[in-house]
């Protein structure tokens, strides 16, 4: 019963953290340790709540959850006598339910996913050429603005032959090295069970805040990337210019009412000083993080 | 495939491999290349007697706009299958960078 108890406390906890910290801005100075405690915070808010239910619903047995779950799979008997056992029966489906959901979201956002970077791959291959000015680059005759990498073991840098015009060498380079950096860190793989989890959960505030905190964070961490390779003024132009060239007339459902902020938000961190988070506090952060992601599977380990 | 593109009737195999003119290919390549090319339907094919006649599934115009909105991530899934420069942005968004910029190449 304590087990379940605690449980619930860390996924509320967690709940609460990821709700303070979408609003934080301590995180824009250090992005690679605050993705690292987005991605301990969602997986312990994942493995706490369905631990919690599996925790009472599995507290006859005084085994935990790990063996509770072995002993029920194996023939235990769970038994169903008084009122207060149908909540446990309740708890123990529900705890199934969320955590086959959780796997689910995951594997169909992977594949599809996948699947959508085969096609694009695809028809880069049929459209896209080489351009000598930018060697390793793919670029797509298309006036318009694009700048992206197609993520993979093997990933590939795309743009438009409209931001080959609309940018100098320079912020080309810098444009570069920040697609490189995200193809380097496999970014995607990142974000994509924030965007999963957004996918199951669309109506939750705190999930889509959530997913683009990540997102911002994700290019704030390439952007620190690409700044030791290139002059951050230039990257900062290069964005500025590539940002204000893909404006769309007409608002989207896809577009974040946020984006232009955003934009803002990464050029005010490439032109002003840059002040890095001390790293005592980095440190902190990141005990805390590595804390964090041990104690959900420590406390489904845990036979109370 | 851009020599599909080019022509306005569908062609056969042997057809497309004389138009590739600088390349030696085997006429068998050319044809393993159209298969693949058909079964992941990108071609349309046809029988025309012993051969097939290919053409293209959509115009090359329509898969450079369909690359396009998933670059500009204006197809709505949210998917992470990109990683983006910048996410595009609304027209009096676009306004307050364009100042930002004159300012900052001002410095």
């Amino acid at each position: 019963m304590i087990a379940a108890a605690v449980l619930a406390a860390l996924a509320l906890a967690c709940a609460v953290g990821a709700w303070r910290l979408t609003s934080a801005r301590w995180t824009w100075r250090a992005p690679r340790t605050a993705i690292l405690l987005w991605q301990s915070l969602g997986v312990t808010w994942g493995l706490a709540t369905t631990g919690a239910l599996l925790a009472y619903a599995l507290a006859p047995y005084g085994a935990g959850v790990v063996h509770g779950l072995s002993i029920l799979l194996t023939g235990g008997e769970f038994d169903v006598r008084e009122p207060h056992d149908v909540i446990r029966l309740c708890a123990l489906l529900s705890g199934f339910t969320l955590l086959a959901v959780l796997v689910a979201v995951l594997v169909a956002a992977g594949v599809q996913t996948l699947r959508a970077q085969r096609r694009h791959r695809m028809l880069l291959k049929l459209i896209a050429r080489e351009e000598p000015a930018v060697p390793g680059v793919r670029v797509v005759d298309h006036p318009g603005a694009a700048a992206y990498c197609v993520p993979g073991l093997k990933s590939e840098v795309v743009i438009s032959a409209g931001t080959l015009d609309l940018l100098s060498q320079d912020e080309l380079d810098a444009m570069l090295a920040h697609e490189i950096a995200h193809a380097r860190e496999r970014h995607d793989l990142v974000l994509l069970p924030f965007g999963a989890l957004l996918r199951a959960l669309p109506w939750s505030a705190v999930v889509r805040d959530t997913q683009a905190s990540v997102a911002l964070l994700i290019e704030m961490a390439a952007d620190d990337r690409a700044r030791r390779y290139c002059s951050p003024k230039r990257l900062a132009t290069a964005l500025l210019r590539f940002g204000a060239a893909t404006a769309v007339p007409t608002p989207h459902g896809a577009l974040g009412a946020t984006s232009g902020q955003n934009v803002m938000a990464r050029v005010d961190r490439l032109v002003k000083p840059h002040i890095d988070l001390p790293p005592h506090v980095r440190y902190a952060v990141l005990t805390a993080s590595a804390a964090l992601a041990v104690s959900a599977p420590l406390l489904w380990l845990l036979p109370a | 495939m851009d020599i599909l593109w080019a022509q306005s009737a569908p062609l056969t195999a042997r057809e497309v491999g004389r138009l590739i003119e600088d390349r030696d290919l085997a006429p068998t390549t050319v044809m393993t290349v159209l298969d693949r090319l058909s079964r992941k339907g990108f071609l349309n094919r046809t029988r025309d007697g012993r051969a097939w006649r290919y053409e293209p599934a959509e115009s090359r115009d329509a898969y450079v706009t369909e690359l396009m909105l998933e670059a500009l991530d204006l197809t709505g899934d949210r998917s992470a299958a990109l990683t983006r420069f910048a996410q595009a942005v609304s027209g009096s968004e676009a306004e307050i960078l364009r100042r930002a910029l004159t300012e900052l190449e001002e410095q």
